[in-house]
């Protein structure tokens, strides 16, 4: 949160299009030079809880998107009356509503997804990514470019959660997506019965390949999710030393 | 004994930071320095123990169907929640203000964006889906701040030590706290060998 060096804001004078260059790199950017997580080190609070499934993290990630576009949104079209006073209290209101609305939405369409999601959810208030995009962005910029600007962050933070979701689940259970309609039993140990990849290799005598593999523990584990983004940022910063901090 | 019980489970067994991952933000950006890092960990104690019995109340006396009003208002329990927290840490700015200046300034930006700090309210909201009693709740919110406490000035302290330390200029910093942080999880890990009910709760 504290280390909100925003190189991407820059306040545009003239008039642009809707979707000129510039508006393509509000989206572009918090993809990678700008990572909410890995750079501007925001939102890492909720985003390590909900890691151990990727489909959990994808409904997360959309939740995010959400309600970073439009409280961007809102936020911008209010900048000009809200007194600078009281601005985190409306900020925090206006995000507030929006989760509730993302929460009750969950509820009354997937209720599975909800119980098991129900805190993190609520923590999407506390996401620090919200809350820094309003007061880095939103609060200085229009309403367009601050809702193309929540979108890219939501998507950068959603980038990173799929990431780690997806090696967490992987090693630590063997299975990828469950719970989506395109769940994949792989390689987990205690998911034979089930397995589409092991019951095909078994019948085509191929199934030794796989048995020897006993689920990762470590990786269900929140530490797991910690040493992920840490390897990650190693990579990234590697990819691109101007990134590296010198602290 | 049920208040020492939930205090020393919120503290150690099921520590914020290094169990839950909740306040990780505040966390690793304010942890460079030990100085600072015992400052905002007091600070935190001090908003999760006042929040936690307010919002109880709240959730107790104002929401539920038995309360004021008669009827089910749990919809509004994140508006009213977060609400109260932002007013408290607005009341610690104040008094560390007034009381404290150099405290003040070399906290700086730090102290209000305890509103955003997700221990917080995930405190709260870990309150509420556990069904705690007054004097549980008590213990959870000064449990789980002295718990976020102790985690902060640990990982200072690593980090004061680790800027002698020949790390990979990529990994440097903001990294090598991540990865830390995941060692420190991990060694806690251990503690929830206590109660064995725990371990899947993360999960």
């Amino acid at each position: 949160m504290a280390e909100t060096a925003t190189p991407g804001v820059v306040e545009v004078k003239e008039p642009s299009f809707p979707f000129g260059k510039k508006e393509k790199q509000l989206i572009t950017d918090p993809l990678m030079d700008n990572n909410p997580v890995t750079i501007q080190v925001l939102g890492i609070c909720s985003a390590l809880a909900v890691t151990t499934q990727v489909f959990p993290s994808f409904v997360i990630s959309i939740a995010v998107v959400f309600v970073c576009a439009f409280s961007s949104l809102i936020t911008s079209l209010l900048r000009n009356n809200i007194p600078t006073q009281v601005r985190m209290i409306v900020q925090l209101v206006i995000i507030a509503t929006l989760v509730t609305v993302v929460e009750l939405v969950l509820k009354a369409f997937s209720f599975e997804v909800y119980k098991q999601l129900s805190v993190f959810i609520g923590l999407i208030i506390t996401n620090c990514i919200v809350m820094g995009r309003l007061e880095a962005f939103a609060m200085a910029n229009r309403p367009w470019k601050s809702f193309l600007d929540g979108i890219g962050n939501g998507l950068g933070y959603g980038l990173i959660l799929l990431i780690v979701a997806f090696f967490r689940e992987l090693f630590g259970k063997g299975t990828l997506f469950v719970g989506s309609p395109a769940e994949i039993f792989i390689i987990g140990a205690n998911n034979a019965t089930t397995s589409y990849w092991i019951n095909t290799a078994a019948e085509s005598g191929f199934g030794s390949y796989f048995s020897w593999y006993a689920n990762n523990n470590l990786m269900v584990l929140p530490a797991a999710a910690m040493f992920i983004i840490g390897i990650f940022i190693w990579w990234q910063r590697s990819r691109n030393p101007k990134l590296v901090d010198i602290s | 004994m049920e208040f020492f019980n939930v205090f020393i489970k919120s503290a150690f067994i099921e520590n914020m930071v290094l169990a839950y991952f909740l306040g990780m933000c505040s966390f690793l950006a304010v942890s460079k320095t030990v100085k600072t890092a015992f400052g905002l960990g007091l600070a935190v104690i001090f908003v999760l123990a006042v929040t936690m019995p307010i919002n109880w109340m709240i959730n107790e006396y104002l929401l539920g169907e038995t309360g004021v009003f008669g009827t089910d208002l749990t919809f509004l329990r994140f508006i009213l929640f977060i609400a109260v927290i932002a007013s408290m840490v607005q009341l610690v700015e104040m008094v560390i203000e007034k009381v404290s200046p150099s405290l003040y300034n070399s906290l700086g930006i730090f102290l209000p964006l305890i509103t955003v700090n997700c221990a917080i309210l995930g405190g709260s909201l870990f309150m509420v889906s556990r069904e705690y009693n007054l004097s549980e709740s008590v213990a959870f919110g000064l449990g789980g701040g002295f718990g976020w406490f102790l985690a902060i000035i640990a990982l200072a302290a690593i980090r004061e030590k680790l800027r002698y330390s020949n790390v990979p200029p990529a990994l440097r910093g903001l990294g090598m706290a991540f990865i830390l942080t995941g060692l420190m999880g991990m060694a806690f890990m251990s503690l929830m060998g206590i109660d064995p009910t725990v371990y899947s709760v993360g999960n």
